[in-house]
């Protein structure tokens, strides 16, 4: 049956389908509606992890016990998973152990642009790279298969575009009936003691070389004959880029491509009179055939930097002599009309918006009203969600944003290396569960003196609003139990906790003043539901004009619902929710000028 | 059939299911089809957009750019930064709507007017269609449902049977919405006569 399905459907289904047992992840984009779509799928355990190694650990247990299993991450979520993967490398796998790795070329919704890729190199496992939804669901069952085969896990990389595009599927499989559990002891393989280890590590390297062999005969590493004066090696959707750009050229697409299928690559390479490596981000390939000796070209023609499309291939390889002509045929120019850019925001409602505003004034970020900027105060470590947007002006309340969890470790360093201000970490719920609370044990044992500020929200918000372990339900819908972020801190043993309504200004402003006062380490769990999440019936404010003497102060909230107009301020009705965060706008302003609309 | 189209708005607009519901009505036909949505984090009121590329084979799922056959935008400020997109002699569908970004409501930036985006669409469109998608919404008594108006007008342009569109609404609409989305489309078709 042929079904539309985005890359990450089609290897939940391919996955379902090859038999899994056991799924794990934590949320990232462009991975997030792998276990997501898992989840809706009957029979399969899966979870929510409060992070990818944790994720990744849950999914070698289940494989050690014999069942199919699978941990799905964003690429920098396989940064904090490389330890047990390249551990597992080692002692293999019972039932199979499959990986994936979603990649952000471009950086659509990440911190860096890391290729993956390097990933299966270095751990030594083999890489599978679907172009489309059809290579997702095909690859992924067969991932599976030579995991088991192999005795090894198997790394899978989608990008952004192959993980979100929504293509054709011809779904063929069925699922099969799942072998009962039974862990297996096999400590000379999974205790991973160093005299195991030594003995193991030639297996990997036999298994390097037999994968490699298998690589050049596997079907989805296909050549598709051209003429032969252009030969293009490409894998993954530079493979489709590839395609139409050069109709006529000759295409070894690899799907499996590492290990390296050296006897595949040496016999196109002879076939073809210039050799050409079309592959996004890092000269991986283009650098292994130059290894085995051959003349390639790749990052001399294609950029390193962002993401393809048709339009970066093409220019590409015009300006490289690949294609007939200078510069394809001039379009048209569009009058050059400055378009006001439309950047991600805080919503109206955000509970995040209180706690930034208080911090921008603290912290002294907002710019006087003559435009310049004051000296700031306050030293603001941020970290991953949509509190990240706490950054931007007017709030301009964040001074740093690195990996998940970062902000509290960097707000101890920052406090160690005896920096004189007051020192805040604002991290969400979510992001506190995956790597924040490692960081506050060590504040309370080392003796940070600083303040944390947890951002709970009820949701992971930013990825599209999924559990974690702060909800109280699981990644299936089952209520579980909660965990309270408070209790938590005071049981690590911060003294000092505090909770405040983030609708509640004047409260939250004395828990978080009081919290800074303390010269020790504190904790304040800033609670308000996600505006996205409340179902409530809404109500809009609306402005008194007759109070409103146009002074500014409600803009300082940055609402995309508080619009200035020319005598003083209106409330967009379609976008307020006013009633959801106790009209902020109202709250802050001095003229007691905007209120709820009457019913 | 071989078409691209483009679907710009605002996070929170609906492009997503827009694309869905043609996209799903073109495989209804067995025609290849790929979608490809840009989006990065516009659940927070970003700029969306949503290719469509429809053809015997497909193979990149974003399409050239200044290739496409249509421009369907939602809001008026989306369709002029996507009016390059647009191939010469290509169509736009534009919701005669402004939703300001907030570099606007706060006063630091100013919406561009009716005619600047009137000139950037007019660079490559052979035809501008305006509509009052949003008055049609309200008119439902739910304005989300401005994205189903907006591709009822676009399936007037394009040969897809009406059984195709149907199914990709009971397929991709909540059965609580269903009557509403189709009555939405009906109107939004017979708004293109």
């Amino acid at each position: 049956m042929k079904q539309l399905l985005s890359g990450n459907e089609a290897i939940a289904l391919g996955a379902y389908h090859a038999g899994l047992g056991v799924a794990a992840a934590y949320p990232g984009t462009p991975s997030t509606e792998i276990l997501e779509a898992i989840a809706c799928l009957r029979g399969v355990y899966a979870e929510w992890s409060p992070n990818e190694k944790v994720a990744l650990d849950v999914a070698i247990g289940a494989s050690w016990s014999g069942v199919r299993a699978m941990a799905s991450m964003k690429h920098v979520g396989l940064n904090v998973a490389a330890d047990p993967f390249f551990s597992v490398a080692y002692s293999g796998v019972g039932g199979g152990l499959v990986v994936i790795t979603a990649d952000d070329p471009g950086m659509h919704s990440s911190q860096n642009e890391q290729d993956n890729r390097h990933y299966a190199r270095s751990a030594k496992v083999p890489l599978l790279e679907p172009a489309d939804s059809q290579e997702c669901y095909d690859f992924t069952r067969l991932a599976f298969e030579l995991s088991e085969r192999f005795n090894t896990p198997v790394l899978v990389r989608t990008t952004t575009r192959v993980a979100h595009s929504r293509t054709v599927v011809d779904v063929t499989g069925e699922r099969p009936p799942l072998p009962e559990a039974k862990f297996r002891h096999d400590p000379g393989r999974f205790v991973l003691v160093p005299a195991n280890a030594r003995r193991l590590h030639p297996g990997v390297e036999a298994r390097q070389q037999a994968l490699a062999e298998y690589a050049c005969s596997f079907p989805g590493n296909r050549v598709e004959a051209g003429d032969g004066r252009l030969g293009i090696v490409t894998s993954g959707v530079a493979y489709h880029y590839a395609r139409e750009v050069f109709p006529e050229a000759s295409l070894l697409k690899l799907g499996l491509s590492y290990p390296t299928p050296e006897t595949l690559l040496r016999s196109f390479a002879a076939s073809v009179r210039r050799l050409v490596v079309v592959e996004e981000l890092d000269p991986i390939m283009e650098g292994e055939i130059k290894a085995l000796g051959l003349a390639a070209e790749g990052k001399s023609i294609f950029p390193i930097l962002g993401e393809f499309d048709l339009g970066v291939v093409e220019a590409s390889a015009r300006r490289a002599g690949l294609l007939a002509g200078d510069s394809a045929e001039a379009l048209p120019a569009v009058p050059d009309v400055p378009l006001p850019p439309r950047p991600p925001v805080l919503c109206p409602g955000c509970p995040h918006r209180s706690t930034f505003y208080v911090l921008s004034l603290l912290g002294r970020r907002q710019k006087r009203a003559d435009g310049s900027s004051q000296e700031p105060q306050l030293v603001i470590a941020g970290d991953i969600g949509c509190y990240t947007l706490g950054v931007l002006p007017p709030l301009g309340a964040l001074d740093s944003c690195v990996s998940m969890g970062s902000s509290i470790g960097m707000a101890l360093g920052a406090a160690k290396a005896g920096v004189k201000d007051k020192i805040v970490a604002v991290i969400g719920d979510s992001t506190f569960m995956h790597s924040g609370i490692a960081a506050l044990v060590d504040v309370v044992y080392n003796q940070g003196n600083l303040t944390v500020v947890v951002l709970d929200n009820g949701t992971t918000a930013m990825t599209g609003h999924q559990e974690n372990p702060a909800t109280g339900v699981s990644a299936l819908g089952q209520q579980t139990q909660a965990i309270d972020i408070a209790n938590l801190a005071r049981a690590v043993g911060v003294s000092d906790v505090r909770e405040a309504n983030a609708f509640d200004l004047p409260g939250l402003r004395r828990a978080l003043k009081g919290a800074f006062d303390n010269p020790g380490a504190s904790v304040v769990v800033v609670k308000g539901l996600c505006a996205l999440r409340n179902k409530e019936p809404k109500r809009q404010a609306v402005v008194d004009a007759e109070k409103c003497n146009a002074c500014g102060l409600c803009l300082r909230i940055s609402c995309p619902a508080v619009v200035k107009g020319e005598n003083g301020v209106t409330i967009d009705q379609n976008l307020c929710v006013g009633s959801v965060c106790q009209t902020l706008c109202g709250q802050v302003c001095a003229h007691d000028a905007i209120h709820l609309a009457e019913l | 059939m071989k078409l691209d189209l483009i679907l710009a708005g605002v996070g929170g607009q609906g492009i997503v299911l827009a694309g869905d519901l043609l996209a799903e009505a073109a495989l209804s036909i067995g025609l290849d089809v790929k979608k490809s949505d840009v989006f990065g984090m516009a659940q927070r009121g970003g700029s969306v957009t949503s290719v469509v590329r429809l053809a015997r084979t497909v193979h990149s799922p974003l399409a050239r750019p200044g290739q496409a056959d249509y421009l369907l935008a939602l809001e008026k400020l989306e369709a002029a930064r996507n009016a390059g997109q647009l191939k010469p002699g290509g169509i736009a569908i534009v919701c005669d709507y402004a939703m300001p970004p907030l570099a606007v409501s706060s006063g630091s930036a100013t919406y561009p007017s009716d005619e600047q985006v009137r000139a950037a669409l007019a660079a490559r469109a052979e035809k501008v269609h305006w509509l009052d998608g949003d008055g049609i919404a309200r008119s439902l008594g739910n304005r989300k449902v401005v994205n189903v108006v907006m591709i009822g007008f676009l399936s007037r342009f394009l040969d897809l049977p009406d059984a195709a569109w149907q199914q990709a609404l009971e397929r991709h609409v909540p059965k609580r919405f269903l009557e509403l989305n189709k009555e939405a489309f009906a109107r939004g078709r017979a708004a293109a006569g």
